[in-house]
């Protein structure tokens, strides 16, 4: 057998197929390789180590203001007294309002644009510009809220003045979302449905709805969790800072998460920083909480298809 | 084997009255398909009997699958497609200006080259159909019979809350000719329907138009020449010109076309000189 071999060997030209040792032109290019993995991996641990730290920095510092009375009790002028509770329901209101507002006018834009627009200047018009929304700072956004909303429209500073600006926040891209979900229905399902002999409408209703509703709740989701850290635009509408009272409807005046934690930084005492440290802990469970639910349902809507 | 010879068997005690007594069921006149300024498909004039098999043959990107998707008014939903010319369905223009496709459709029901059930239960693929054309008969009835006529029934009945998508890929192909003789239509268009199938799915699915094709009119479109000579009474064969528009060559009995081709491209092509 290993005469064998060596014979073959002997015939290819008394070398070994395989040197003992690469030689060093190949040496270079697995190093070249390796360099390159090296980096990459930097690159991932410089976004994974900053993420940590700040976690951790934020629970340690927050940690023992993280009990009952934070989510019960009003803010304070007394760092023992002071809670988010205004702040949590203002940003719960304000969420599911945003939500009421934003997801059915943003779906129904996705299945103009997608089932019914004809292709032509006007439509694509729109399309760019709706890209270009998506992209315009949310400052902005607050600045149309106040002279729309508050002024123009007599909302006040009232939940309903910050949910219909954080709807127009939102929308580009439930929008966007939307659209791709549809798209994302195969061709082949819509040609099985119209061959029975259905309407577009029935198409849309009984089939492309039901299959892309999982990818427009999912962006629907990230949108409005994008919405509840913002902060600016809802300033700029006139959100308070200082609110001991419940709001017991969508008119009344309101205060958010973000606002009571950028409310906290700026006092001087170092109390109210770790209380504000807390929220931010709560903020981030909330936003990592709803990007969760996002991604389970893209994975359970997926599976039936 | 067996099977593929009890087809031929069945063919030939129904050619007798296949003669010009059959009356038509779909009669094309003069039909252009453009897309765009592109000419898809020229000057196409043939004649459907109903309750026959009719295979359009030809090679690829000759316009046999733009012809058939022309015949239940499929291509309106390409925007730039445009149909010029006639098609007859008991002597009304399927492309009058005041006919509703969608009724078109529910009259000439489609079967595509990819099975493509619903992703909905077994039972709720076939009563869709039939509900929005408004059914309102005994439901469980109209599945079971819609499933025995694609000859599933037996494979299915005791899963059909189960997923469409459970089924292989013959089954679902023969869910799919259940789905469109739920909503009991005339004429039954299939796109190139075994083309994704094994050869016994294929046999299946073969087997089953010779049986349907005694309720329906059946128009196939197949690149495979045997499966066109096993099942179809008619068979029509399509060329494209150097302009890439395609036209009808010649049409006649599948004997006649199989056997005693008029026209040499007709030969050259059934003998596998090209395409």
């Amino acid at each position: 057998m290993t005469n064998d071999a060596r014979t073959l060997a002997d015939q290819i030209g008394g070398e070994q197929l395989f040197a003992n040792s690469p030689d060093q032109q190949l040496q270079r290019r697995h190093h070249i390789g390796r360099i390159f993995e090296i980096l990459a991996i930097t690159a991932i641990l410089i976004g994974i180590v900053f993420l940590i730290v700040l976690l951790v920095d934020v629970v340690v510092n927050g940690l023992s203001w993280l009990r009952p009375q934070l989510f019960t009790e009003f803010p304070s002028r007394f760092p023992d007294r002071a809670g988010l509770r205004s702040a949590l329901f203002g940003t719960a209101w304000l969420l599911v309002l945003t939500a009421l507002f934003a997801f059915p006018v943003g779906i129904g834009a996705a299945i103009y644009l997608e089932e019914y627009s004809r292709k032509n200047w006007f439509t694509q018009l729109i399309e760019i510009n709706i890209a270009n929304l998506a992209g315009v700072p949310s400052i902005i956004y607050g600045l149309l809220g106040l002279g729309l909303f508050v002024r123009q429209l007599g909302l006040g500073r009232s939940l309903m003045a910050g949910a219909l600006t954080m709807a127009l926040l939102v929308m580009p891209v439930v929008i966007v979302a939307g659209r791709e979900a549809i798209r994302a229905v195969p061709s082949s399902i819509r040609e099985a449905a119209y061959g029975l002999g259905a309407t577009h409408w029935q198409v849309i209703w009984a089939h492309v709805l039901p299959m892309s509703l999982g990818g427009i709740l999912t962006g629907t989701i990230l949108a409005l969790s994008r919405a509840i850290g913002e902060t600016a635009p809802l300033i700029t509408i006139g959100a308070l800072t200082f609110i001991a009272f419940d709001p017991r409807g969508p008119f009344d005046i309101f205060t958010v998460l973000p606002i009571q934690i950028f409310n906290w930084i700026s006092l001087p005492q170092q109390e109210f920083h770790d209380l504000a440290a807390a929220g931010i802990v709560v903020l981030l469970f909330i936003l990592l909480s709803m990007n969760s639910l996002a991604i389970y349902l893209r994975g359970r809507f997926q599976q039936r298809w | 084997m067996s099977i593929s010879l009890d087809f031929q068997l069945a063919k030939r005690n129904a050619s007798p009255s296949a003669s010009a007594a059959n009356s038509p069921a779909l009669d094309v006149q003069g039909l252009d398909v453009y897309y765009g300024h592109f000419k898809a498909v020229k000057d196409v004039t043939l004649t459907f009997p109903a309750q026959r098999v009719t295979a359009l043959i030809g090679p690829s990107g000759c316009g046999k699958s733009t012809v058939l998707r022309c015949l239940n008014r499929m291509n309106d939903l390409i925007p730039t497609a445009r149909v010029e010319g006639e098609v007859l369905m008991h002597g009304q223009n399927i492309y009058a200006p005041q006919v509703d496709p969608v009724e078109v459709r529910k009259r000439i029901g489609m079967v595509f080259q990819k099975p493509n059930p619903f992703p909905k239960s077994i039972y709720e693929n076939i009563a869709w159909g039939a509900r929005i054309n408004g059914f309102k008969g005994n439901m469980d009835e109209l599945v079971e019979e819609s499933l025995r006529g694609a000859a599933l029934w037996d494979e299915v009945k005791d899963k059909l809350k189960q997923s469409a998508y459970s089924l292989s890929g013959g089954q679902q192909q023969r869910l799919c000719i259940a789905r469109a003789i739920a909503v009991r239509p005339e004429i039954i268009l299939m796109d190139e329907p075994a083309s994704a199938l094994d050869p016994i799915a294929t046999l299946r699915i073969e087997e089953l138009m010779r049986e349907l094709v005694e309720q329906y009119t059946i128009i196939i479109v197949t690149h495979n020449m045997q499966q066109a000579a096993r099942v179809a009474d008619y068979t029509a064969f399509f060329m494209v010109d150097d302009s890439r528009t395609g036209f009808l060559v010649e049409y006649g009995e599948s004997d006649q076309i199989f056997t005693r081709p008029k026209d040499k491209r007709t030969e050259d092509y059934i003998t596998g000189r090209f395409g």
